[in-house]
């Protein structure tokens, strides 16, 4: 363990809440969710070569009211995972460390994630490719 | 002279050192970790928009769709490329985060064992389908 008695640096609940700050920390729990939902889409595609008793019952469970609400999680990590990731490759070209345009890209990632989430879930209760 | 163990190494210390960091192991992890990202955003579109095409697609149609040359090579190329990236993320939440040291290498090595292993899963089950096996 680390040895505590040590003078710490403040930690979270010491700083007053700002969107860069919330970005980090999201960026990093919705990649811990992506990677769960990794194994679902495994899942799925075993569940596909198993035969079709294994593909209905896929089907089944993720269509039901739970899978649909996971779903759904998993779709906005998926967007903002995607935006926030752009916005810190882009950082990482060097690009965007400005204070304004820093706080401005995040709002852009959680703005342009939201729109995404709910541009899919539209054309999905729409009726999708029918 | 020189200070190291390997006194016939011809080469000058600072050869062997440079590039490589504290870590002895140079940028790789982080490098890697921008690559698999760069080729996510491009595979993840196109999986989301794979999926959405197919939409409550019986059995199979879903087959057919993943049998598809295009769509074969890119869900292999696209699962194998998540759960690396996966695997790299996962492994800095965990440097980060855990620190009882035998319980940080027992989860660093069992997330790779698990994504090594669901990364092959995708592959065979994607071939499965594509041969028609």
């Amino acid at each position: 363990m680390a040895d505590t008695r040590r003078p710490l640096s403040p930690h979270l609940q010491i700083y007053k809440w700002q969107v860069q700050m919330v970005t980090s920390i999201v960026h990093r729990a919705t990649g811990i969710a992506l990677a769960v939902g990794t194994l679902l889409i495994m899942w799925g595609l075993l569940a596909l070569a198993g035969g079709e008793a294994s593909y209905n019952q896929f089907k089944t469970c993720i269509g039901s009211p739970i899978g649909l609400v996971l779903l759904f999680g998993w779709s906005w990590a998926l967007f903002f995972h995607l935006c926030n990731g752009i916005r810190h490759l882009v950082q990482d070209a060097g690009a965007g460390y400005a204070i304004a345009q820093f706080v401005r890209s995040s709002w852009l990632s959680v703005i342009g994630s939201l729109v995404l989430t709910v541009l899919v879930w539209a054309y999905v209760l729409a009726g999708g490719a029918a | 002279m020189s200070a190291n163990a390997n006194s016939k190494d011809l080469r000058n210390p600072l050869k062997r050192a440079r590039g490589l960091g504290s870590a002895q192991s140079g940028v790789g992890h982080w490098w890697t970790q921008r690559l698999t990202a760069a080729g996510l955003i491009f595979l993840g579109i196109w999986f989301v928009a794979f999926v959405l095409c197919s939409l409550h697609a019986d059995y199979a149609t879903a087959r057919a769709a993943v049998a598809r040359p295009w769509n074969a090579l890119l869900l292999i190329a696209f699962t194998v490329t998540a759960f690396w990236h996966a695997v790299l993320g996962l492994q800095v939440v965990l440097e980060d985060y855990v620190h009882t040291r035998w319980l940080e290498v027992v989860s660093l090595v069992l997330i790779k064992f698990v994504a090594v292993l669901g990364a092959l899963a995708c592959v065979l089950a994607v071939v499965r389908v594509a041969l028609g096996v």
